[in-house]
Order: structure tokens, then sequence, then C-alpha cells
């Protein structure tokens, strides 16, 4: 699980010389996991997914996928991955099964194989029967899944997905999620994802890399993130509450900060479940009396905004955002 | 997927060949047209249309024939008029009819509108994101243009066919027709209409946006056309027009047809019109390869 499949090294990318779209940006991605990037849209997600496919040339630095260097090596890297862009790009006048032997033929894989590796792909995203119609008679959905067939048809040790679940309906977006989760745990592939969904990032993702205006603010799983911003919350109220009780509390070593708020207490701790009972039974040990007492985890919602901010878009010079999104739009196009 | 193929990846044993794929993507195209037979229809009937109406219609020989010229004071035999007829249609269009000079220009005039709309279907490729997909693949960069320009050559060479077989169903002269002429005219629209799609692939290589395509194609067809000796011989035009005429390489095509299926006076040698649409087509599609290794990667 420890070697790195991707390593990134100040990757940067400057459009028309004016527009970092990617800042210096360095991670690295380990064997067998799924790496997310969680960021608002035009924060430089889909460049440095472009510049790792090998679909644009990075301005500077360098990054390597499964051991190959991206500009030296563009073909191999492309050999070992598979792509799900964000846009539908299979050929509407085909049908899906046409696709996907079209694209398998690109990779140089004979046709048996192919015909073999096509329809086991089209049973695994549920789009059998629906093989040999034309794509342009697909639903959003159907059509997301055959991206995601076509990117698996080379069986690539590393999948790149630019918003698997932009746009889509709920049962689809579970379908995806479910296809992702299988992917990493029966096929040990390596995912990476970009998504703007803060519920995507934090049930799927084991590490994830916030990234705004270019550059990316916070690396870490889950949980790290949510505890970098404070750990979980412990609202207490006591039957008395005319003593200050939170010198007392903050003796426990869980506790982090004590915060007296009207007649209950506000207690941070990065493992509140463990440091609850202990509080309670303290309390208890003191004569005190526990009446009410709840626990709240913090939200990726709430790691987004306190690293990618609340207002920050309403707060940025709003044709500098015009035109950076202009520039952007045209130079990916 | 029965184990862990996926992850183990390249399980295949995969062809690395340069030429991978090239097939897969020139058939992508055809498809699109002789699995719509209303499209096929279509492309096919336009030069049959424009070859029946304007060939029929621009009927020069009907100025000297079919009349009587009754000038006062000359009595002309109408023998001694057709005799004129016949030599001025020889020595302007290197055959007594027009039609069958037209039906020549028709071939390559239909190949140049076909080769045009190479260049289209990268742009469309481009907006749907299909470009890219080919992209991220390990298909040589090259595989992608040249299965442009092959999907656009088999199809401009079977209208071009279809074109002849029309033009000789309308009354195209075949006194002078042979399987060789056949074969070495469609040997130099071959080589024509490589050079072709290869400058209209060029020129769509980095556009994202058909409509400047559109007008980029439509600046570039008329004059093309008319500032060749397809529909006009180019001895009748003025001197600079002329020397526009002699560098433009439809003029090649349209030579090599007239000398090898009607028999016609030249405006150059065979040779020189084979080797100038050798030229052409070697060097409009190398650069055209060596600008998608640049260009499609940004």
């Amino acid at each position: 699980m420890s070697e790195s499949i991707i390593l990134v090294e100040g990757l940067t990318k400057v459009f028309n010389a004016k527009v970092k779209a990617v800042d210096d940006v360095s991670f690295d991605v380990k064997q067998g996991e799924i790496f997310g990037f969680l960021g608002p849209n035009g924060a430089g997600k889909t460049t440095t997914i472009k510049m790792l496919t090998t679909l644009l040339k990075p301005t500077l630095g360098k990054a390597s996928v499964c051991g190959y260097d991206i500009i030296k090596y563009p073909t191999e890297v492309r050999r070992s991955i598979g792509v799900v862009p964000q846009e539908y790009t299979a050929d509407e006048d085909m049908t899906g099964l046409e696709n996907l032997m079209l694209v398998a033929s690109l990779y140089g894989i004979p046709k048996s194989i192919a015909k073999e590796r096509a329809e086991e792909l089209l049973q695994l995203v549920e789009l059998k029967d629906a093989a040999t119609r034309k794509v342009s008679t697909y639903s959003g959905g159907m059509r997301r899944r055959l991206e995601l067939a076509a990117g698996l048809i080379n069986h690539p040790r590393v999948l790149f997905l630019d918003e698997p679940t932009l746009g889509l309906d709920v049962q689809t977006r579970t379908a995806v999620w479910q296809y992702i989760r299988r992917l990493k745990e029966e096929y040990k592939m390596t995912l990476f994802m970009t998504t703007h969904y803060l519920e995507e990032a934090d049930g799927l993702c084991d590490r994830i890399a916030i990234i705004d205006h270019g550059k990316i603010v916070r690396i870490g799983t889950p949980q790290e993130l949510k505890a970098s911003i404070g750990g979980d919350v412990i609202e207490l109220g006591l039957d008395n509450d005319a003593d200050d009780i939170s010198a007392l509390i903050h003796q426990i070593k869980l506790v982090k900060e004590v915060k007296r708020v009207n007649s209950h207490y506000r207690i941070k701790s990065e493992v509140g479940e463990e440091a609850a009972p202990q509080i309670i039974e303290l309390l208890r040990s003191k004569g005190y009396h526990v009446t009410r007492i709840s626990l709240t985890k913090p939200t990726m919602d709430e790691v987004y905004l306190e690293y990618v901010g609340r207002n920050f878009r309403e707060e940025e010079d709003r044709t500098d955002v015009m035109t950076r999104r202009a520039v952007l739009r045209r130079a990916r196009a | 997927m029965k184990d862990d193929t996926i992850a183990k990846g390249l399980t295949a044993p995969e062809d690395q060949s340069v030429l991978h794929g090239l097939w897969a993507l020139t058939n992508r195209e055809l498809m699109k047209w002789y699995k719509v037979p209303m499209l096929l229809f279509m492309s096919l009937i336009q030069p049959v249309i424009w070859l029946g109406l304007f060939g029929k219609a621009m009927n020069f020989g009907a100025l000297f024939t079919g009349q009587s010229f009754n000038i006062p004071g000359l009595n002309i035999p109408k023998q001694v008029l057709d005799s004129i007829s016949s030599q001025i249609m020889e020595n302007t269009f290197g055959t007594t009819d027009y039609f069958s000079f037209l039906a020549v220009g028709m071939l390559t005039f239909v190949i140049l509108f076909t080769a045009m709309f190479s260049g289209m279907s990268i742009v469309w490729d481009r907006r749907f994101g299909f470009l890219d997909k080919i992209l991220t693949t390990p298909v040589s960069r090259g595989a992608i243009v040249m299965g442009k320009i092959f999907s656009s050559v088999i199809r401009s060479l079977v209208q071009a066919a279809v074109v002849l077989i029309v033009a000789v169903l309308l009354g195209m002269d075949i006194s002078k027709f042979s399987v060789t002429g056949l074969l070495g005219t469609f040997a130099g629209l071959f080589l024509m209409t490589i050079g072709l799609s290869s400058l209209f692939l060029m020129l769509a290589l980095r556009s994202t946006d058909w409509q400047t395509q559109m007008a980029i194609m439509n600046l570039l067809n008329l004059p093309l056309l008319f500032a060749s000796n397809a529909l006009f011989p180019a001895k009748l035009m003025p001197t600079w027009l002329e020397y526009v005429v002699r560098i433009n390489p439809i003029s090649y095509g349209t030579d090599v047809g007239r000398q090898l299926l009607l028999g016609s006076a030249g405006m150059a040698s065979l040779w020189f019109d084979f080797a100038y649409l050798v030229a052409f087509a070697i060097i409009f599609s190398a650069v055209g390869i060596i600008l998608s290794w640049r260009y499609l990667t940004q």
C-alpha cells in the first residue's frame, strides 16, 4: 500500500503566459488507494488531470505515473492508465459495444480479447442490454457508465476520473460509487478522481487533496482533515449550573478546549467517542449530574469551508474571475 | 474479469505497431457515411445534380450548331460552320464536347468538396471530447490524422467513381477510355485527395470553432475551383490568373483526367502532372502529420 504510483513535484501550468491554472502542486498517490482532488470549479482540478493523462504539457515541474515520466514517456503512461473524462466522449452514432471496440483497437488490443473484455465491462456497468443500441439513445447515466467501461478497456493500473458523478441522479451516482469501490477492493486498482461534491470525497476517498486557486491547501485522510479543524464537539448540560467546571473538564487529556456557553459546555476533542464517557465518569465522581450530552462530528462541509473559505467568490473581483474562466475555457477546449 | 487481471494491466498481447488503430479510426469515419443511407445518397446525388444541371446547361457546342447563321451578304454553308465550330471546341476544350470536358472537372470538384469536410470532422471531435479521449490512448497521433485523411480519400474516390458513371450515362465521350487511362486518372485523383484532405485537416488542427472552420472552407473552395482548369481552360484566362491555375493542384488532377480519359492535349506533360501531384500529396500529408504531433497536445 505504501508504494507511490503517481508522483508529482512542483507541477505548474500557465495558460497564455498569465493565468496560473495549476501553481506548484506536489503530492503522491499510493498504490491501491482512491485519491481525491476536491475543490471549487476552476480550481485547477481538470488541468491537473489533463497533465497527468498527457493531454496537456506542464509549464514547470515534473510528474510520473506508474514509474513513467509524463513528459518523456507519454506513450507508456497512456498505455498504463485509463481515463474517464468529464464530458461524454463516446461517438453517438455508434453503439455502446462499437465504441468500446474502437477504444480497444486504439490500445492495440486484439479483436477477440477486446470483444471478451467489452462484454465483461458492459456487464459490470449494467449496459449489456443496451450494448447494440446507438449511444445517442442512451440516458445521461448510461453514457456516464459507458465512459467508465471505456476507461477500463485496457485494464489500467491507474484510473483517472474527472468529476465522475457530475450531473447524475442519486441512483446513478450511488451506482458509480459502487463501481469505484469494487475496482479498488476487487481489482486493487488505484483511482485518482476529482470532485466538488463533499460527501463524495468523504465517503469514497482514502485521501483527499483540497485544491483552490491552483494550489493544494491541505492533504490528508478525511479523518485527518476533519481532525485538523479541531475535531469533534461535545455539548454537555448539568443539573447544577452554578459552578464553572471548565477547568475540571480540561483535566482530561483527550479534551482540547472547553467553553461555557450560557448554561452548557462546548468541549472540543479529536476523539469525542472516547472523551465523552471519561467526562461523564469524572463529573459523576465529583458529584455532578449530567442531564444531557451530544456528540457532533465535523463534516467535510466544515473542512471545506475552513480551507476554501466561505465567501471567496463574492470577495474576489468579479471581472477577474470572468477573464480567468474565459481564458481557461479557451485554453482547455 | 474473473480474477484480478484488471489490476495487473497489460495482460493482453498488445499490438505495439505505429499503425494500430488506424483502420479503426478510418472505419469510424466511413461508418458515419455508409451506415446512414440518406447521407450516402445525398453525398452521391449532389455531384450528379451539378453535373446534370451545370454540365448540360453550359452547352457551348450549341453556340455554333443547332442554329443557322444568316449574315447578310454571306452565304456560309452549314458544313463549314460545323467544322469551324468543332475546330474551335477542339482547340479550346481539347474535345468537341463541353460536357465531357466538364465531366472530368466534376471529378475533381466532388473531391475538393469531400476533402473539405475532413477538417470539419476533427473540429467536431474536439468539441465533443472524442479527440481528448483518443489522445489519452497510446494510439499514434499520426494515426489520428491519417485516419481522417484515408476516410476522406476513400469517400472522395467512391464519389468520383459515381460521378464518372453518371457522366457516361449522360453522354460523356467514351471513345478514348481505356483501363490504364481509368487507373491513371484515379491514381492522379488519389494523390490530389491526399493533399487536399491534409490541407483542410491542418487548418482545423487547433480549431474548436466550427463556424470559423466553415468560413475558412467557404473562403477556399470556390477560389480553388474557379482558379483551376476544372470548369474552363486555363489558356483562355488572363495571364495572372493562368499563373494561379498553374499553381493550383486541382488543375493537375483535372489535367491528368483530361489527357487520359479524353485524349486532350494537356496543360503540362503527364509526367509533370504526376510529379506535381506526388509532391503535393507527400508534402502536405507529411506536414499534416508533423503538425499533428505538435498541435494535438498542447
